[in-house]
């Protein structure tokens, strides 16, 4: 006889098998020297969601979605995005894919020596090799509209508030109409206003442009406001998912302390 | 001591290693689609229209120096009419590439290794590959090929005021018109004098602007890594032009004046 767990879980299995996988990660591992740092990272990304990866500072949790780009190497394990295996891509196939994937990074890491405007042209110029000056404006003056910032395009990134710095580096990542976004503590070294902000707009974006996404935090906050599905890292392993209420309610002491945070 | 000897031994073949796939990484770049026109001309313009100034003022002391420490010891021996060759030969040979390339990896390699330290730490480099764009391509190719072009023209011009100053201070104690200076100097000159040391400044060229993009592209985290990045890429820079220097005067020893 089923109890009303099994029938949980089998419901929840059967709506992950209904959905269209946009990232699988399988086995993953990756050590820097001695340090391990990701044992055996084990995550798929459901396309449409909003994915939250929590963990203290120091777990790798940067360290798996460099891996999903390449930006770092993996050790072993397997990391299929669109359904091909990353590892196993040649240079051209991995700017194909990195097209397609949009990366917002910790810092926003706008180019410092450009204008906004020039950091928006950047992909558009470089990557799509657009030359239609008409389509580039109005793309620029679209995504800065859409981040809230429509008169910011002839200032340069240090004029700028870290919250202000991480709409443009949003709006640079977007610009280019990516399917899946991965934001590296997108709200990190902002004060609780301008958090919120961060993160209503990342699911205000998310809807807009019909992105799915991982988003790394230990910013409970932000999980709770951008968060369809949350997995917990710890010791370089996920060790909890679920939605943020499920969460909250766990029992498990290594899940308990994330959400004892005051 | 014989751990700390394999150590090093390690991390120099480790370095050579990884210089060495840098090379190849930009000489594939170079011939790969999409080169930005518009960053190397840009890029020549820092590097190239930028310097003018430091090393125009060079060339001219230069020259300038070198006939007011020589004319005396020529005196002595009658032979002051010999200083416009004298400097004429050794700017051009020796005297003008080395120096401005050694003037030019202190200000343009450091830049270069600090700007795109600066990049890497705040990961500005990391978002440019992220975003599918050839970061080699953009910031290591256009500044490479920039040094390789602008360093031979800046000892050109160099070269060139090095004789402006050179007749000016052989005037402060004497009256030489510029006409026989120049007559004098241009007679000492010729193409197997030029030839080489123009060869040998686009290898100059060539090791600033490399030494200054390896050493800036593959810093480490940490602010105090562009410090390191800079300073490595002055000093590295200023090791292989004395080095590429030794080779080229042996070259040009056997080959052109045998």
């Amino acid at each position: 006889m089923e109890t009303g767990t099994d029938t949980k879980a089998k419901e929840k299995k059967q709506a992950a098998n209904d959905k269209e996988t946009v990232i699988e990660i399988r086995h993953l591992k990756k050590s820097f020297g001695s340090n391990e740092v990701l044992k055996d990272i084990n995550l798929d990304l459901y396309k449409g969601e909003n994915l939250v990866v929590l963990g203290k500072s120091g777990e790798g949790k940067s360290v798996t979605i460099k891996c999903i780009v390449r930006l770092l190497e993996k050790d072993s394990g397997e990391i299929k995005v669109f359904g091909e295996e990353v590892g196993a891509m040649s240079d051209a196939e991995l700017k194909k894919l990195r097209i397609r994937i949009g990366f917002l990074f910790q810092s926003a890491a706008l180019y410092d020596s450009m204008t906004v405007r020039d950091n928006l042209e950047f992909p558009l110029r470089k990557v799509l090799k657009l030359k239609d000056e008409a389509e580039i404006n109005k793309r620029v003056e679209d995504v800065l509209e859409s981040v809230g910032l429509p008169d910011a395009a002839d200032k340069l990134p240090s004029d700028l508030s870290g919250g202000m710095r991480k709409r443009i580096g949003l709006a640079r990542t977007l610009i280019v109409n990516p399917e899946v976004m991965l934001y590296d503590e997108p709200t990190t070294g902002l004060d609780t206003i301008t958090s919120e902000e961060i993160s209503e707009l990342i699911v205000k974006l998310q809807k807009k442009y019909q992105t799915s996404s991982i988003i790394i935090t230990h910013d409970l906050s932000c999980a709770k406001i951008t968060s369809d599905r949350i997995v917990i890292m710890n010791d370089g392993a996920y060790i909890a998912e679920g939605t943020f209420d499920e969460l909250k309610e766990s029992k498990d002491e290594n899940v308990c302390a994330f959400f004892k945070q005051p | 001591m014989s751990e700390s000897y394999t150590a090093s031994r390690n991390k120099f073949l480790e370095e050579v290693g990884n210089q060495t796939s840098f090379m190849f990484r930009f000489f594939r770049n170079i011939f790969r689609g999409g080169f930005d026109w518009g960053e190397l001309v840009r890029q020549c313009y820092i590097i190239g229209y930028k310097s003018i100034g430091l090393v125009g003022i060079t060339g001219v002391i230069l020259g300038f120096v070198l006939t007011l420490q020589s004319l005396p010891t020529l005196k002595d021996f009658g032979a002051e009419s010999y200083v416009p060759r004298m400097v004429a030969v050794s700017v051009v040979r020796e005297i003008g590439p080395v120096i401005i390339a050694l003037i030019c990896a202190g200000k343009i390699a450091s830049s270069i290794g600090a700007e795109l330290g600066s990049m890497k730490v705040t990961e500005q480099i990391e978002a440019m590959e992220v975003s599918g764009a050839n970061a080699i391509q953009y910031l290591v190719v256009t500044r490479i090929i920039a040094c390789t072009l602008m360093i031979p023209i800046l000892t050109l011009m160099a070269d060139a005021l090095a004789l402006v100053g050179g007749y000016v201070g052989n005037n402060v104690g004497g009256d030489v018109s510029a006409v026989l200076f120049y007559n004098k100097s241009f007679s000492a000159i010729d193409f197997v004098d030029l030839i080489p040391s123009f060869i040998k400044s686009i290898f100059f060229g060539f090791a600033i602007g490399f030494v200054g993009c390896y050493k800036g592209y593959n810093s480490d985290r940490g602010t105090e890594s562009v410090g390191v990045a800079a300073n490595s890429a002055v000093v590295s820079a200023s090791l292989w032009i004395i080095v590429i220097d030794a080779i080229a005067v042996q070259l040009t020893s056997v080959l052109a004046y045998n």
